[in-house]
């Protein structure tokens, strides 16, 4: 009986493994950031190089932070979402021009339209690295009083807006600042 | 052909080694510890690859992060723990026992054991099946079968 239960045995044990492997996503590592304040940068705008960006400018608001770069082509997937996003919904969408040209930058969002707020040109990636950014695109959640709550990594899609992100916005929104 | 040979390995060699930049340092322990450090710090985009052997930008800014960290006289801790806080436990190759990574380093000795354990007794099963106890008449009857061969063999 055993010389053939135990061989079924292992072989279960090996699809159920085997299966749970296939649905992770390697790229996805946890950020350490989650419910921790958001890293602090000081960033020329995009638009308005004179002028400085800062998350502390947030505070007492739910926003987002996509980090984008025009030579991200998973970014041009995801812009559609994010336009969308802007248009139907009030929340403040901060952009991380990450490692990129301020001409091309700027071209491109003129091309694709720009879904926001502002966007801080961040040249060298220093604040990318202090935010734990390692794929472009990323979006971060942040509460009113300034800690990260959700981290999207690559891509986002109609289906993450509608079941993680605007639930979550609305959630932390009912939160006291 | 000897020489084209050579020619070839080397002209691959170059671009092997194009795009890790050089770095100067003062004291070769900081030299040593920058090698240390990025052997051993996970390359994010790459991710079976480590800041030194990735060609990866990220790779190469986080190679100018710990460069700068170590000129400013950072302990190994103090980087190590610079990487962690931005990019979690995953970004070290030799992540750090606690409860979310112990089957991680426990595992592969739990299967060992296993191993031994099920071996031992497949071994112990063997031997008990092969010791099989024969009756008088039944050693004659295999004396006489394996005299039977032998004489068929000597023929």
């Amino acid at each position: 009986m055993w010389r053939y239960l135990a061989p079924l045995g292992i072989f279960i044990v090996l699809v159920v493994f085997l299966s749970v492997g296939l649905k992770l996503d390697p790229r996805e590592v946890p950020s350490p950031l989650i419910n921790k304040p958001a890293p602090a940068f000081t960033l020329p705008k995009l638009h308005q190089p004179e002028q400085t960006v800062s998350p502390a400018d947030f505070k007492g608001k739910v926003w987002l932070l996509n980090v984008w770069a025009s030579w991200c082509v998973s970014c041009r997937a995801e812009h559609p979402v994010l336009n969308q996003m802007a248009r139907t919904s009030a929340v403040p969408i901060i952009g991380l021009n990450y490692k990129d040209g301020r001409d091309v930058a700027q071209q491109w969002l003129q091309q694709r339209g720009d879904p926001y707020t502002v966007s801080a040109f961040d040249e060298d990636g220093r604040a990318g690295i202090d935010w734990g950014v390692y794929g472009v695109p990323e979006t971060f959640v942040i509460d009113k009083r300034g800690n990260i709550r959700y981290k999207h990594t690559g891509p986002v899609d109609q289906k993450a807006v509608t079941d993680k992100i605007m639930p979550l916005v609305s959630e932390l929104e009912k939160e006291p600042a | 052909m000897k020489k084209l040979i050579l020619l070839l390995l080397f002209s691959v060699m170059g671009t092997a080694f194009a795009g890790v930049e050089v770095h100067k340092f003062e004291q070769a322990e900081q030299e040593q510890q920058y090698n240390r450090l990025i052997a051993e710090l996970r390359c994010l985009v790459c991710q079976n690859q480590n800041l030194a052997d990735s060609n990866a930008e990220l790779a190469q800014d986080l190679r100018q992060e710990v460069y700068e960290m170590i000129q400013n006289g950072a302990s190994d801790q103090e980087i190590v723990n610079f990487m962690v806080a931005r990019y979690g436990d995953f970004v070290l190759y030799r992540p750090p026992f606690k409860t979310t990574t112990a089957f991680l380093w426990i595992g592969p000795f739990i299967i060992l054991i296993a191993g031994f354990v099920i071996l031992l007794v497949f071994i112990r099963k063997r031997k008990q099946a092969g010791a099989v106890e024969l009756d008088e008449s039944e050693h004659a009857r295999a004396r006489e079968l394996l005299n039977e061969k032998n004489e068929t063999d000597s023929q």
